[in-house]
């Protein structure tokens, strides 16, 4: 906006009656708007179309990258809010250039990368962000029942979990639908005494979560890390038996804790091999589950802007990001 | 919704033997319910068919598989390629309707107009066509967009729902003279306009995207589709009512059918098509808001992004944005209708010299006000949004301390109405075996509501088997019957009270307008803190949804009780309860039954949105099937199980009605769904 001239300003009184002074004063109202060329960068970045997808971390990584190419490239930036399954069918169409964060869709891979799919979709590397999927409590329960935190003690407590949904057994909260999930099998193999009831959404799981704490009620479901939640109420891991390669195939056969997930880049071919200058700080960008968490409690806990968070976040680790754009 | 059809008020004679017949409705189907209770203990928990949330089925995978081959095939497929044609014409429209007032143009800093040129221009055309009422109205709406900071979001939003409203009545005017010149054709439309309004607006996302793509295109094309049933039934209604006798006398001056259209049915319909068009916009701006899920701009973006982070003072601000645009559009069409309708019975153009000057004079403003727009950034540039950060943090506050006050009595009401009502019921309908539920649900059809329903209603769950989703089908089922209950308890309680009281009546009616448009994504954080995830919380969604109609209904039916009766009965000493149960109810039962039946659809189609807070079946599905690929013939499947029911309640609902004699005043009395999905 920094191009904007307001040479004088005339009041709102005036406009209302203004038919009849209006050619007195467009005599020396003078020219129009500025029009502005895009900032720095030098036309070498075109438009950069991020994905969205409905989590607040996601939201988070995917405007800092935004920010950046749009204040110190000088791309024009889209952001596309919508889910993981539509993101990556928006790659063959050009419609999203990039997916920030990716937790892991072998079967959106099968469809869309080179080989058994259209080819379509890429993968660009590692985002930093290790993703800790598991089952959690919320923290007073960890800290009044230390021995609930272990999978084998749960059944002792599932009465506690009961609620009106479970039908008499305790309640497990499953995930959002978007999300990597096997609960329903851990729950039958472990013969735990649960009832998966999915919360559907990640803001119903969040809301449950906040509800739980508040109340010092029981609450056991899935959840993960790198999530802004972590940064108000830091919701306490429960152990499941270790993860093994293999011990969640077939998905009905799962009996074991999630694996940690390296969370990726994918993008689209395409865009990928257009040369754009974006393409070079997208591949570079990397960064932790703290910094993730930090610009997310921005954005959900402080009611900021997801581009202010991500401006104010830019502000204090100006070397990260040179570091993304150093090719 | 469906019962916007001018259905056929038919069936008098039949209702006449019925009554005659020894056995009164309530007593067969008191006597059917009491055998299903027998074979549920009998049985229950065999074949009820349950499916887990991640399992699916060989029908599903089938489904899933149309939608591969579609993906695999989409360069070549000649549908997708005519989709992807017109997906980039709705692009191309929509940016340059952008950058005419919301989003910056390449190479300028603001849209081409500025809010003060939008808003003057926005006044001008509501004097234009409804008056200056409205068009204050209109500007001190705009006024309030940019006031709670949601100028380009609300902008975005008009314009596709415009855009979408003329693309509908260009489809929906041709599509209505067809209808009412030819019987062949209405029968031929009528089941397909059924299915579109049926359907809950989240479920025309999935398959549409496929054809459409991310953005305003996807929600462009559902946005037509799901509304364009009204304005070609009401248009249709309109066009066939014109009386004999005017298109017979018209007719004898030799006129062609071309010009018989357009000189006399048209013009002589034009008020009632203004209402279909009324209609149309409100569902129009409704599905333009879910379809922020597929990124389509609008106001649904910022309510759905406020969700994700808890922020319900800004998923409120936006709402409220939506319930102001929504009271415009509706207000504006409304006045027209009703100046249209006017100006044709003074006959002649109608516009006095008065007129014409204050219009000129406009014009002249409406072009200053575009000139220093485009002139003066903060002219251009909605600046002052401080009512609504206060506005946000106060509702943020506000929902804190009335959750965490209320919600142990809340959590109480919740279980106790589970315990009682909400697991009985479905114990009864989901464990018994699939065909005695199956049975006893036709029986029941069939007694309360005849034979044509009955047939409708096998058929119906004949098409929930088939999708193998039948134990979803039935848990979604009972809630919407439980939600409906609710309805019509809070219809007939307040309904009444309102009808009774003006004052009452008075300060209800703009909330529940309010409560009918609020896109439900606003309430849901709130409902889960004082309802715990779950069914509850679902249904609490469905009647905040589905109460204002049904309670306008009862109010309205309650309303038009003749005086002289009141006044009858008040002089036989009547009480106040004498009064509204032998008296008013009774007589107002063709509107309470209209109100169960509209109560019933709108909860239904909150089924999806229950999927989102824990209610789990059909819901639950449909949102997995647009989450995750590899579900998505499931939900495909679970959106057909939904429309299935829809089908199935509104016609056992409708010919219940008929059966018993009630006029149901079809046309004036209900309303397309809300912000609703």
């Amino acid at each position: 906006m920094q191009g904007l001239r307001t040479r004088r300003r005339i009041g709102l009184a005036g406009v209302a009656s203004a038919a009849t002074c209006a050619l007195l004063l467009s005599a020396c109202g003078g020219g129009d708007i500025e029009s502005t060329d895009d900032a720095a960068g030098g036309g070498e970045c075109d438009e950069l179309n991020l994905a969205v997808n409905p989590w607040v971390g996601m939201e988070a990584s995917s405007y800092v990258v935004g920010q950046v190419a749009e204040t110190q490239l000088g791309c024009t930036v889209n952001y596309r809010e919508t889910k993981e399954e539509l993101s990556w069918a928006g790659f063959g169409s050009g419609e999203v250039d990039v997916v920030i964060e990716d937790w892991g869709h072998p079967d959106l891979e099968k469809q869309y990368f080179e080989g058994s799919g259209d080819g379509s979709a890429m993968e660009l590397g590692p985002n930093g962000n290790e993703g800790i999927i598991g089952w959690y409590v919320p923290p007073w329960l960890a800290e009044e029942y230390p021995d609930i935190t272990n999978w084998e003690n749960l059944n002792d407590y599932a009465d506690e979990f009961a609620t009106s949904e479970s039908g008499g057994q305790g309640q497990f909260l499953g995930a959002d639908p978007s999300y990597v999930q096997f609960d329903e099998a851990i729950v039958d193999n472990l013969d735990l005494d649960f009832k998966v009831v999915f919360s559907g959404s990640e803001a119903a799981s969040i809301a449950a979560f906040q509800k739980a704490e508040e109340n010092e009620e029981f609450l056991i479901g899935y959840f993960y890390e790198p999530q802004w939640l972590f940064a108000q109420t830091p919701l306490a891991r429960v152990e499941l038996p270790e993860y093994e390669e293999g011990c969640q195939e077939p998905a009905s056969a799962a009996d074991c804790d999630y694996p940690v997930t390296t969370l990726k880049k994918i993008v689209g071919t395409e865009w990928a091999d257009s040369g754009d200058a974006s393409v070079a700080l997208v591949e570079n960008f990397e960064w932790t589950n703290e910094d993730q968490n930090a610009v997310g409690a921005m954005i959900a806990e402080d009611g900021m802007s997801p581009e202010d968070a991500a401006d104010a976040w830019i502000e204090e680790n100006q070397d990260a990001v040179d570091s993304w754009l150093a090719s | 919704m469906t019962a916007i059809a001018p259905a056929e008020v038919g069936g008098r004679e039949d209702s006449a033997i019925d009554r005659a017949r020894a056995t009164p409705r309530w007593l067969q189907a008191t006597v059917i319910v009491a055998l299903w209770v027998v074979a549920y203990q009998l049985w229950k928990g065999i074949d009820t068919l349950p499916l887990d949330g991640l399992s699916k089925t060989g029908v599903h995978d089938s489904l899933s598989g149309w939608r591969d081959d579609l993906i695999a095939n989409r360069d070549t497929n000649v549908l997708m390629q005519t989709t992807g044609w017109l997906a980039e014409q709705f692009s191309a429209m929509t940016t340059w309707l952008q950058e005419l007032i919301s989003t910056p143009p390449p190479g300028r800093p603001v849209p081409q107009i500025g809010w003060l040129g939008v808003v003057a221009l926005a006044g001008w055309v509501g004097y234009l066509m409804a008056g200056w009422r409205i068009a204050l109205l209109a500007v001190a709406s705009f006024l309030s967009f940019g006031l709670l900071g949601y100028w380009e979001d609300t902008m975005d939003t008009l314009l596709l729902t415009l855009l979408a409203v003329v693309i509908c009545v260009l489809i929906g005017l041709p599509l209505a003279v067809l209808m009412a010149r030819s019987k062949a054709v209405t029968a031929a439309l009528n089941p397909v306009l059924d299915v579109l309004q049926t359907s809950p607006s989240f479920n025309y996302l999935v398959p549409l995207f496929l054809f459409f793509g991310l953005g305003a295109p996807c929600g462009v094309a559902a946005s037509v589709l799901y509304a364009t049933a009204p304005v070609v039934r009401i248009s249709a209604h309109a066009i066939r009512s014109v009386s004999g006798t005017t298109v017979e006398a018209t007719d004898s001056m030799g006129q062609t059918s071309w010009q018989r259209l357009r000189k006399v049915e048209l013009p002589m319909a034009k008020s009632t098509i203004i209402v279909g068009i009324n209609q149309t916009m409100m569902a129009a701006l409704s599905m333009v808001i879910i379809a922020a899920f597929v990124d389509a701009p609008g106001l649904g973006g910022p309510v759905l992004q406020a969700l994700a982070a808890q922020q319900i003072g800004d998923a409120f601000v936006a709402g409220l944005c939506i319930v102001i645009l929504a009271i415009l559009l509706d207000r504006a069409t409304t006045a027209a209708s009703v100046r249209s309708e006017n100006l044709a019975r003074k006959g002649g153009t109608g516009r006095s010299t008065q007129d014409w000057v204050a219009l000129a004079v406009g014009a002249v403003v409406v072009a200053v006000c575009v000139y220093y727009s485009r002139l003066y950034s903060y002219l251009a540039e909605f600046e002052w949004t401080t009512p609504g950060d206060r506005l946000s943090d106060w509702v943020q506050d506000f929902t804190g301390w009335f959750t965490s006050t209320f919600d142990t009595v809340t959590t109480g009401a919740k279980d106790a109405i589970t315990a009682a009502v909400l697991n009985p019921m479905q114990s009864l309908l989901a464990e018994s075996p699939w065909y005695v539920s199956g049975a006893a649900i036709s029986l029941l059809a069939l007694a309360i509501a005849g034979l044509r329903a009955f047939v409708i209603t096998v058929a119906c769950l004949a098409g929930i088997y088939w999708l193998d989703l039948w134990h979803d089908a039935m848990i979604t089922l009972n809630m919407t019957l439980v939600g409906a209950l609710l309805v019509m308890v809070l219809a007939l309680v307040i309904g009444v009270w309102m009808a009774r009281s003006p004052r009452v009546d008075l300060v209800l009616r703009p909330i529940l307008d309010a409560a009918q448009v609020m896109p439900p994504f606003v309430y849901l954080i709130p409902a889960i803190f004082l309802f715990e995830v779950g069914r509850f919380s679902a249904i609490i969604a469905g009647v905040i949804y589905a109460a204002p109609i049904a309670i306008k209904l009862v109010a309205d039916g309650v309303q038009r009780v003749s005086t002289a009766t009141v006044e009858a009965a008040e002089s036989t000493g009547a009480t106040s309860w004498q009064m509204i149960t032998k008296v008013q109810l009774p007589m107002a039962r063709g509107s309470i039954v209209l109100a169960a039946n509209q109560g019933l659809l709108y909860v239904l189609s909150m089924a999806v949105i229950g999927g989102l807070v824990g209610a789990g079946a059909l819901g639950y599905d449909s949102v997995l099937g647009f989450s995750q690929a590899e579900f998505y013939g499931k939900g495909l499947a679970a959106a057909g199980a939904i429309v299935l029911l829809g089908i199935m309640v509104d016609r056992i609902a409708r010919q219940a009605a008929e059966r018993s004699g009630e006029e149901t005043n079809i046309l004036t009395k209900t309303r397309g769904p809300g912000a609703g999905v």
